[in-house]
């Protein structure tokens, strides 16, 4: 529990990397959004057994850790976290696609390993994206870009109360598992049964606490809409961002660059 | 000033399930005065004051709220007027951060950008939490929490401020401060509460609900010595005023001493035993 604990409440760590000033937290938050979502789309949609193609995506994360000096050992424990979860979707792919696809020096590799590769380069890439996407615009700052963008309202704010009551959320569970913890004694009041009334209670919780919310809402004049106080404009910088990273992504996403490189090297040897 | 009054009139309410919470009460809150709302745990507290701001409708009854009968028509401006701070203030602070919470009232009242910030300014200020504008609330400590649940009411500029138990979870210096913050309000202040020491600070109307119905209503001072009725209500006067453990005496409150007869006047300076 301990973990599971440390691990959440490390979720403020990128609200507090957020905060800082640089050129990159500066810039609108819808800009940075709809660049990572660009390049989501670009790295996702590349084809199955795409290894060396992907590379030159990594050029993305990289420039943007460097100018918002982001740290790279704490980024890089928040994609191991969350690598189990891509580890598992590719790993047996390599059972399941023994067909050899590429010869190097007279070792053939499958299909399967290329592309359980390729989802471990996609997995890296995507979510230091989305890593980096709210260490540098804070989660509020993204929620706030998709309801600009024409995210439903409904949605962003799920999103914004999701971030605001996980930590209520994760305080009252813990509680409740001391409070057993406390009381079982060699393995009883431990079954799945107690799990099962466990969580029931969180949920009677978590359901009386909206209604206060709501309330609470409601008595501050709420109507459906959120408003912030945040000003946000869309300048020069931003189209430049956008623009660039676009025809960047386009580029790598075009052309298999490794590849060009690699038989250009091959040539001029020759 | 008609506008700042709270009137409620043979209020009844009964939860779904047929529980009867409120059975009937009435009572007239003028403008400027601070009154204590007191009773057991379920006494019907906390559903008299859910109808003061008319997130309850009372089932039989009226609630006026300065010149207008609670309605349906009349709510916005009735929640404009009273200001409502609730328990626990994780329920009332749900913006991502401080800045963003104290500005929801006020932006949904569709006031400008500018005139909003001066008035999260002014909010912070008076509560002293400049200096926690753009935290997340989840990383406030309980006092913290309790001062911007505060300012988030303030914001809205209400003429009247209703507070559900607003010291629970508090240290005592925090308790301190947030009492010396309310004693400098000029709102009409409607307080329910187990906290009698702090109504004996704030208050000086003191309304005893026992069992959904005014058991009294009267000048605080005078509950409090009515021993019988505390002990009715199922409540303890407030420990001030209750004898010293060590040397049995009792200190007159620190408020309208004239108003309170002891039987040691001779007793000014602070309380000791050496």
């Amino acid at each position: 529990m301990a973990k599971i604990e440390s691990a959440f409440f490390d979720i403020g760590t990128l609200d507090r990397l957020a905060s800082r000033d640089n050129w990159l937290s500066r810039l609108d938050p819808r800009a940075k959004v709809v660049t990572t979502l660009l390049f989501v789309v670009m790295v996702v949609s590349s084809g199955k057994y795409e290894v060396s193609a992907l590379l030159p995506f990594f050029l993305f994360p990289f420039t943007l850790i460097a100018v918002a000096d982001l740290p790279l050992d704490y980024l890089l424990k928040k994609l191991l976290i969350a690598a189990p979860f891509a580890f598992f979707v590719g790993v047996f792919n390599p059972f399941f696609d023994p067909a050899p696809q590429l010869q190097l020096n007279g070792w053939a590799i499958s299909g399967g390993w290329l592309s359980f590769a390729s989802i471990m380069l996609r997995f890296t890439l995507t979510v230091s994206a989305a890593l980096i996407l709210i260490a540098t615009t804070s989660f509020t700052g993204v929620c706030l870009a998709l309801e600009k963008l024409g995210a439903p309202r409904v949605f962003v704010l799920q999103l914004l109360f999701l971030y605001r009551y996980l930590f209520v959320l994760i305080d009252e569970g813990t509680r409740l598992h001391r409070a057993q913890t406390l009381r079982s004694f060699n393995g009883k009041g431990r079954g799945l049964k107690v799990l099962g009334s466990l969580l029931g209670q969180l949920l009677l919780r978590t359901l009386d606490r909206a209604q206060r919310i709501h309330m609470a809402m409601l008595c501050r004049g709420f109507d459906g809409e959120v408003r912030m106080t945040r000003r946000l404009c869309i300048g020069v910088r931003e189209v430049v961002f956008v623009g660039g990273w676009g025809a960047t992504f386009l580029l790598f996403r075009s052309y298999n660059l490794p590849q060009t490189l690699g038989l250009l090297v091959e040539r001029l040897m020759r | 000033m008609s506008h700042h009054i709270v009137a409620v009139q043979d209020l009844h309410y009964a939860y779904a399930d047929g529980t009867p919470a409120v059975q009937g009460i009435s009572f007239r809150i003028e403008h400027g005065e601070s009154v204590a709302i007191v009773g057991a745990n379920g006494a019907g507290k906390s559903t008299l004051l859910l109808h003061l701001n008319g997130y309850l409708t009372p089932q039989r009854g009226t609630v006026q709220v300065g010149d207008c009968l609670l309605s349906k028509e009349t709510l916005p401006q009735a929640r404009r007027t009273v200001g409502m701070v609730f328990q626990d203030p994780d329920d009332q602070l749900f913006m991502p951060t401080v800045r963003d919470d104290v500005a929801f009232g006020p932006l949904n009242l569709g006031l400008a950008l500018d005139e909003v910030e001066d008035r999260v300014a002014a909010a912070l200020k008076r509560v002293d939490a400049e200096h926690l504008a753009d935290r997340p609330p989840y990383r406030l400590s309980g006092g913290e929490k309790r001062a911007v649940a505060i300012a988030s009411v303030l914001s809205m500029q209400p003429e009247i401020l209703v507070m559900d138990e607003p010291t629970t979870g508090l240290d005592p210096a925090a308790r301190r401060r947030l009492i010396d913050l309310l004693a400098s309000f000029h709102h009409t202040r409607i307080i329910a509460t187990h906290d009698l020491d702090l109504v004996l600070d704030l208050c000086t109307r003191t309304i005893v609900i026992h069992q959904g119905k005014i058991m009294a209503d009267r000048p605080t001072l005078e509950i409090f010595q009515d021993a019988e009725l505390l002990q009715r209500s199922h409540l303890e006067a407030p420990l001030r005023l209750q004898s010293c453990p060590v040397c049995s005496r009792t200190l007159p409150p620190p408020h309208e001493p004239e108003a309170h007869h002891h039987h040691h006047d001779d007793l000014v300076e602070p309380h000791c035993h050496d």
